[in-house]
């Protein structure tokens, strides 16, 4: 490991840009990323600036009553959630890449697959099993003979805690991704130089492994905090008082969307003052690999009860995340199986498909485009714009969708009166209540996803590598292409993966974006369970799990295959360097 | 110039043909069709609308929306393609006209089949289904004179013994409001303090877990939606909620003075409507016989018309005195109990 002041490479761009067809390449990134990020930004300045409109005075009622509550829960669900999905994710990850014990290679996969589950079905699941009239607790009334709710101490699910565990179970996998790629895409070499030099297999990875995937993990755990922050079905569910149910509270019971998005641009501006304080914290740390010695991983062998420990670790998750919730739903979806299994959910499951892999595939191009454009050009303006793009992620669901309606509404609008004025034409609305309008609202959102993973697995690869693809005459592009996607792959791949996952789950965009007569899974699975009839849907629950993982599952495999090192018999183009040191 | 306009023109209407047709949002004014945003959901509406089709060939095309239904139809203004909106809460009903999103219209089938005291008396809406928010009572460990009103709630002898879903759920909204209404803010918000005070557990769930906690002696009263005691009560499917529906009493609240708190359901013309004449035609299907019936049969609502037949289960409950006075004033005191909610910290 190196820091930036001792790296020898330059900075990429100004390295090779001395001819003036160059600078027009450069154009075309810097341009680009501005023009990209400012149409992605359009929705959320859009809720900023309804902020800024009149409405009724709400700040002194929730002061004097709600807002600390408010923001004591969001803060104490906050750090629940990410020390829970940050010892799970990173302690599974840490164990399937580098450690060998019974069960790992199907580890690999199977962790990922809470994370095609929906915060609130399981939310749903577990409430049904471990409440009051719970079997659980049924049956432990029934062995020990209670009759009163008070005679014994149980864990109430509907709580805080209960809301902390559900999301946790859910949303680790995220973590789990990043850091595996993290691992996976670290040198060999440092960790053996590290045992060489006498540290411990614990005492390396928390002074060597740790810190390297450190930007990774924050990644991962701060796209967590923002699922957490702008989570509604759960919270709504257990009622637990959190500042995104504050905001659907002020919004649609106090019928106030001024003072929504005033709480809502507060919500931003903590996640932007978090996201800051993070990367000052390491103002001064850059990590680039000065090695492309990528052998095979050594697989540390585990014994005894390590072994167990690693097995149990790993499963743990797995069974409480992904197998029980499943095979709860699918005994209600046996008992409904009439209604439930309903043609037209396959057309919906066909829906939820094609534009998740739309927003997926979109969003990939986007942050590719957008991190490489930041990689290149170290210009502030493009670094800023990227960033605010990305901060999409932070604004709860409905209340971004709010941001898009009103600003595609006014472009259409606008563009309809100026035909009208001067071609005595209506256009109508072009975009709103569109499938367009819909992976729009989708890409605003969700873009942290791809960019910040891509940025994250960019930051590793060193500057020197931009140099000598440059000094042996290789555009931007074509050095994009044939160094850096290649190297990167696992990370773009697990990009596109989580942004195709959290589409086939979303719900609140899709609802209020949606053109006519059109039906996702989750949207479908919404209209029962909003009526109380979990049952009824439980096949398209089903369905949004079983859709979302195949692909989890088949880019898992991509992802193992693509760890640079990996033995492959033909190397692909581009990578056919790769073991030749620096 | 005029030329160069031409050309612009048509490259425009090309182009956003193209857009339309891929966007898959083309709106063929010709063909008779009517454009509907609901609040209700698409299982309940379905049957409904496809009679509505097969009676008067005129295709429904709908947009679910639970939440956003209004800035949607803000941001769309005058272009929106909405003719219709239906709505499950007299709060959004309220909020909409109260944006200006609705138009008058008058027909003689409406107001033949919608009392007055169910519409709005422009025509701005109107009610199609009726809905009472009641007291379940266990039957065993509630006496009968124990609760009779929704004040017998917060009475110092129920203690521990009320179980409530969140306050700020908009049914409860709905019934803070209406008392806000009824007897005033002081009342109304000395209630929701009393009520609070004795919750026996923190606001969660659903309608049909309050009674489920009832069942299991986790409390003994419950405050619910008449439609959702239906629902149990003919759940085939799960039979164990049954049981649940049949361990509690259905109570009237309030009968010898205000009358039980009652919502609507209902629907209304959008001022953006192109449609209109098919909109209103929907509307008269909706508050006709046919699908009256389905109303209170599919989903154990009360219909607004007169003379059309209750589902059994329904009847069964009996008459009742229902509220008719302050229905009007809910949508106004929304905010304020909502904010009331706040000060009394119902759902900590």
């Amino acid at each position: 490991m190196m820091s930036e002041a001792t790296t020898v490479g330059m900075a990429p761009g100004r390295a090779a840009g001395a001819k003036s067809e160059r600078w027009a390449w450069f154009n075309v990134w810097s341009v680009g990323t501005v023009v990209i990020a400012a149409m992605m930004t359009v929705p959320i300045l859009t809720v900023l600036y309804i902020g800024l409109t009149p409405g009724d005075e709400i700040w002194s009622h929730l002061v004097s009553t709600v807002l600390p509550g408010y923001i004591t829960t969001t803060l104490l669900l906050m750090i629940g959630v990410g020390t829970g999905t940050f010892i799970i994710g990173v302690g599974t990850a840490w164990l399937v890449s580098t450690c060998r014990f019974p069960g790992k290679r199907m580890f690999e996969w199977a962790l990922l697959l809470p994370m095609a589950m929906p915060a609130y079905v399981i939310a749903y699941v577990y409430t049904d099993i471990l409440e009051y009239a719970g079997p659980v607790q049924v049956l432990l009334r029934e062995i020990f003979g209670w009759t009163l709710k008070r005679q014994y101490w149980f864990p109430e699910i509907r709580s805080l805690g209960g809301a902390a565990s559900m999301m946790t179970l859910v949303l680790y996998p995220y973590v789990y991704l990043l850091s595996r790629a993290a691992f996976m895409e670290q040198s060999v070499c440092m960790l053996e130089a590290s045992r060489v030099l006498g540290r411990g297999p614990w005492r390396s990875f928390f002074t060597v492994a740790l810190p390297l995937a450190r930007p990774a993990i924050v990644i991962g755990v701060s796209l967590v905090l923002m699922e957490t922050l702008n989570d509604f079905g759960t919270v709504d569910f257990f009622a637990v008082g959190t500042f995104t149910l504050g905001i659907y509270d002020v919004w649609l019971n106090m019928n106030n969307v001024t003072g929504a998005a005033q709480l809502a641009s507060m919500l931003l501006f903590f996640v932007v003052f978090l996201v800051l304080a993070e990367r000052f914290g390491r103002r001064n740390q850059r990590f680039h690999h000065t090695t492309s010695k990528y052998k095979a991983l050594p697989g540390y062998e585990l014994k005894g009860w390590a072994r167990r420990g690693a097995i149990i670790g790993c499963a743990l998750p797995v069974v409480f995340g992904f197998l029980l919730p499943a095979m709860v739903l699918a005994g209600y979806a046996v008992i409904h199986f009439k209604e439930a299994a309903n043609t037209d959910v396959l057309g919906y499951a066909g829906n939820s498909v094609m534009l998740s892999a739309l927003a997926a595939a979109l969003a990939l191009a986007i942050g590719i485009f957008m991190a490489y454009a930041v990689r290149l050009r170290k210009e502030r303006i493009v670094t800023f714009m990227a960033r605010f793009a990305s901060l999409g992620y932070a604004v709860p669901g409905s209340v971004l969708a709010v941001g898009v309606l009103v600003s595609l509404g006014a472009m259409d609008n606008g563009i309809d009166g100026f035909m009208r004025r001067n071609f005595s034409l209506s256009t109508g609305l072009l975009f709103s209540g569109t499938i367009a309008a819909v992976t729009f609202g989708y890409l605003v959102r969700f873009l942290a996803l791809s960019f910040g993973s891509v940025e994250a697995s960019l930051g590793k690869v060193t500057p020197s590598m931009d140099g000598a693809a440059a000094s042996l005459g290789h555009t931007p592009f074509s050095t994009l292409r044939r160094i850096h996607i290649p190297l990167i792959r696992g990370s773009a791949l697990t990009a596109a993966m989580m942004v195709f996952v959290d589409c086939m789950k979303e719900l609140p965009m899709t609802v209020i974006l949606r053109p006519f007569n059109f039906h996702t899974l989750a949207t479908y699975v919404h209209q029962y369970a909003s009526d109380e009839q979990l049952g009824a849907a439980s096949l398209a629950a089903l369905g949004i799990v079983g859709f979302g993982i195949l692909p989890v599952i088949v880019l898992s495999f991509a992802i193992t295959k693509s760890r640079p090192g990996h033995s492959k018999p033909n190397p692909a183009p581009g990578q056919t360097n790769k073991d030749q040191t620096s | 110039m005029a030329e160069f306009k031409a050309t612009f023109a048509s490259l425009i209407i090309g182009a956003t043909s193209a857009l339309t047709v891929l966007a898959g949002g083309a709106i063929d004014a010709q063909a008779a069709e009517v454009n509907l945003y609901s609040y209700r959901q698409p299982f309940l509406m379905n049957p409904l609308l496809d009679a509505f089709t097969k009676d008067s060939g005129i295709t429904v095309n709908m947009v679910y929306l639970e939440s956003g239904m209004l800035e949607r139809l803000k941001a769309e203004g005058d272009n929106s393609p909405a003719d219709l909106v239906l709505t499950s809460d007299i709060g959004n009903i309220y909020n909409l006209v109260e944006a200006n999103l609705l138009q008058p219209t008058r027909s003689s089938v409406l107001e033949r089949n919608v009392p007055a005291q169910f519409r709005h008396p422009d025509g701005l809406w109107y009610g199609l289904t009726t809905r009472a928010r009641v007291i379940f009572a266990h039957k065993e460990r509630v006496k009968p004179a124990e609760v009779t009103t929704y004040e017998d709630l917060a009475k110092p002898y129920m203690k521990g013994r009320v179980c409530s879903r969140s306050g700020k759920h908009v049914y409860n909204v709905s019934l803070l409001a209406w008392m806000i209404a009824a007897k005033g803010e002081a009342a109304a918000e000395a209630w929701a303090k009393g009520v609070k005070d004795n919750l026996a557990r923190k606001p969660q769930g659903n309608d049909r877990a309050q009674v489920k906690a009832v069942y299991q002696g986790e409390c003994d009263v419950a405050i619910g939606n008449t439609y959702y005691m239906g629902k149990m009560m003919a759940n085939e499917k799960e039979p164990e909620q049954q049981d649940w529906a049949a361990s509690v009493n259905l109570i009237f609240p309030n009968q010898k003075d205000s009358g039980t708190h009652v919502n609507i359901s209902g629907a209304g013309v959008t001022k953006s409507a192109r449609n209109k004449d098919s909109a209103i035609k929907l509307i008269e299907f909706l508050s006709g016989d046919a699908a009256q019936k389905i109303y209170a049969e599919d989903n154990f609502e009360y219909p607004v018309k007169a003379g059309v037949k209750l589902h059994p289960i329904v009847a069964g409950w009996g008459e009742f005195k229902a509220d008719e006075t302050f229905l009007f004033k809910i949508g106004e005191h929304r905010t304020q109990a909502t904010r009331m909610l706040d000060r009394v910290h119902f759902n900590d």
